[in-house]
């Protein structure tokens, strides 16, 4: 974002929520992620702020942590976005890897970055197929919420963050 | 956000993106040393974001002698199987066999560690034929871009393990920011002197000067017992902290744990410090460092 001229800040408390025009839920351990959400109480302001309507962009762990349902192992999420996820879907950190991925509703193809990536394994009619990667659906968007199982920051060009931030910053 | 796109000399551009990739998802994050899978279920419990496989936790290591391996493979594989975070394990220091041995486990990052008795006092493993992340520990830069040069995606300084002692950590961590700074502000003549001096290729030297940074990301180890220790290493410059003995030979380990998480989450805010660290039972004991004999001083190992 930095490097896109994109002024950002961290969110480790809920005073930090006040006043953002976007938010990125980045990569990163799911579980580590849930846990420091619910000691410092940020679960309930950060889904009202989601339902609010705020850009929120949910990447890789930022994914597991939004949607309705994610298998193994079983854990607790958010429920922000109609899907359902597995952990670790495509492997072990030697799996991760580059693929060409398929863009949908005028997005085009694009390289994307799966690290120890979830697997998306199901999705309701409401959320909204924007890439697939052999035959699982690799970005998806619900309303405000837009949701990678890949790492956009680590390619350039990157059509999912120009996608997030010309929904960010309008 | 990442600059983790960046060509880095060495590196293929999908090894920069899948490798460095994955280590930047550490960042902010602790790495605990886990003997058993009991441990490491404890650990994830708290917060972990990786979990370290070994045979015995430094401190031990340091107490009971003899030589030091790479973990059982069987108990790494009763980690693998009870928490869902990355496992990471050791290899002795230019031991490439155990590294293709936890590589075929699918081990999810390699730490080539100066803690395990070394297998080759001249070489380290040559780490850019593996399709596997390496971390390697440092004392300074020269060390550290020695490493990256072998293909470390991620380098620690190596403080003094199984000590409890931050006072080597932070002399590694000063050491690494100070020979940046002396690198930014250096001539071309200067850079191909200190490439020489570092034995590493001038457009890894270059690369550092113009970014003033490593190439991968720097996180810290070696004597941290307290949140203090892992802020203060963490207000110095780690992107996260390594917590080997700190953690299993405290008095209550989960509750230790879970503070040094918050700790490194919350690093710049001392009431949170002061919060988290106020409820907590004694810390491992320490050792000074003067009183350790040299040859049994585990930072000299590799360089």
């Amino acid at each position: 974002m930095a490097g896109r001229g994109v002024p950002t800040r961290w969110v480790k408390r809920e005073h930090d929520l006040e006043d953002l025009t976007a938010l990125v839920l980045p990569g990163g351990e799911s579980s580590v992620m849930l846990k420091l959400a619910a000691i410092n109480e940020l679960e309930a302001p950060l889904c009202a702020l989601i339902a609010s309507g705020l850009p929120v962009l949910a990447t890789c762990a930022g994914l597991i942590l939004l949607a309705r349902s994610v298998r193994t192992p079983e854990q607790q999420s958010l429920g922000m976005i109609d899907c359902v996820v597995e952990r670790n879907g495509y492997g072990r950190q030697v799996h991760s890897a580059v693929h060409r991925v398929t863009g949908h509703n005028g997005l085009p193809d694009f390289d994307a970055v799966f690290i120890r990536a979830p697997r998306i394994v199901e999705v309701a009619p409401t959320v909204e197929v924007l890439a697939e990667w052999n035959g699982d659906p690799v970005l998806v968007r619900q309303d405000n919420v837009l949701a990678a199982c890949f790492h956009p920051e680590l390619v350039d060009p990157s059509p999912t963050l120009d996608l997030f931030l010309s929904a960010g910053t309008h | 956000m990442s600059h983790a796109q960046d060509p880095v000399p060495g590196f293929t551009a999908e090894e920069v993106q899948t490798k460095i990739g994955f280590v930047e998802q550490l960042k902010g994050g602790v790495i605990m040393d886990v003997t058993n899978a009991e441990q490491a279920r404890v650990a994830e419990e708290a917060g972990a974001a990786a979990v370290m496989a070994l045979e015995r936790v430094p401190s031990d290591i340091r107490r009971d002698g003899g030589v030091a391996r790479m973990a059982s493979l069987q108990k790494i594989k009763e980690i693998q199987e009870v928490v869902d975070l990355p496992v990471m394990a050791k290899c002795r220091i230019g031991h490439f066999v155990e590294a293709q041995i936890l590589a075929a486990m699918e081990v999810d990052c390699i730490d080539e560690s100066e803690v395990l008795t070394p297998a080759d006092e001249a070489n380290h493993v040559w780490k850019r034929e593996y399709q596997v992340p390496f971390v390697c520990g440092c004392r300074d830069l020269g060390e550290a871009m020695r490493r990256v040069h072998e293909g470390a995606a991620l380098i620690r300084t190596k403080g003094e393990a199984g000590t409890g002692n931050i006072v080597e950590a932070v002399r590694h961590m000063r050491a690494v920011t100070s020979g940046i700074d002396t690198l930014t502000k250096a001539s071309a003549a200067e850079l191909d002197a200190k490439a020489q001096e570092f034995r590493v290729p001038v457009e890894l030297v270059q690369w550092v000067a113009t970014n003033g940074r490593l190439p991968v990301p720097n996180f810290s180890a070696g004597g941290v017992a307290t949140p203090a220790d892992a802020a203060l290493m963490m207000q110095l410059g780690a992107q996260s902290v390594f917590v080997g003995s700190g953690v299993f030979k405290s008095d209550d380990p989960a509750a230790r744990a879970r503070a040094i998480v918050q700790a490194v989450t919350h690093f710049e805010d001392p009431a949170t410090l002061a919060e988290v660290s106020l409820s907590l039972g004694e810390a491992m004991k320490g050792l000074e460092i003067d009183k350790i004999p040299p040859a049994e001083r585990l930072a000299g190992r590799g360089n």
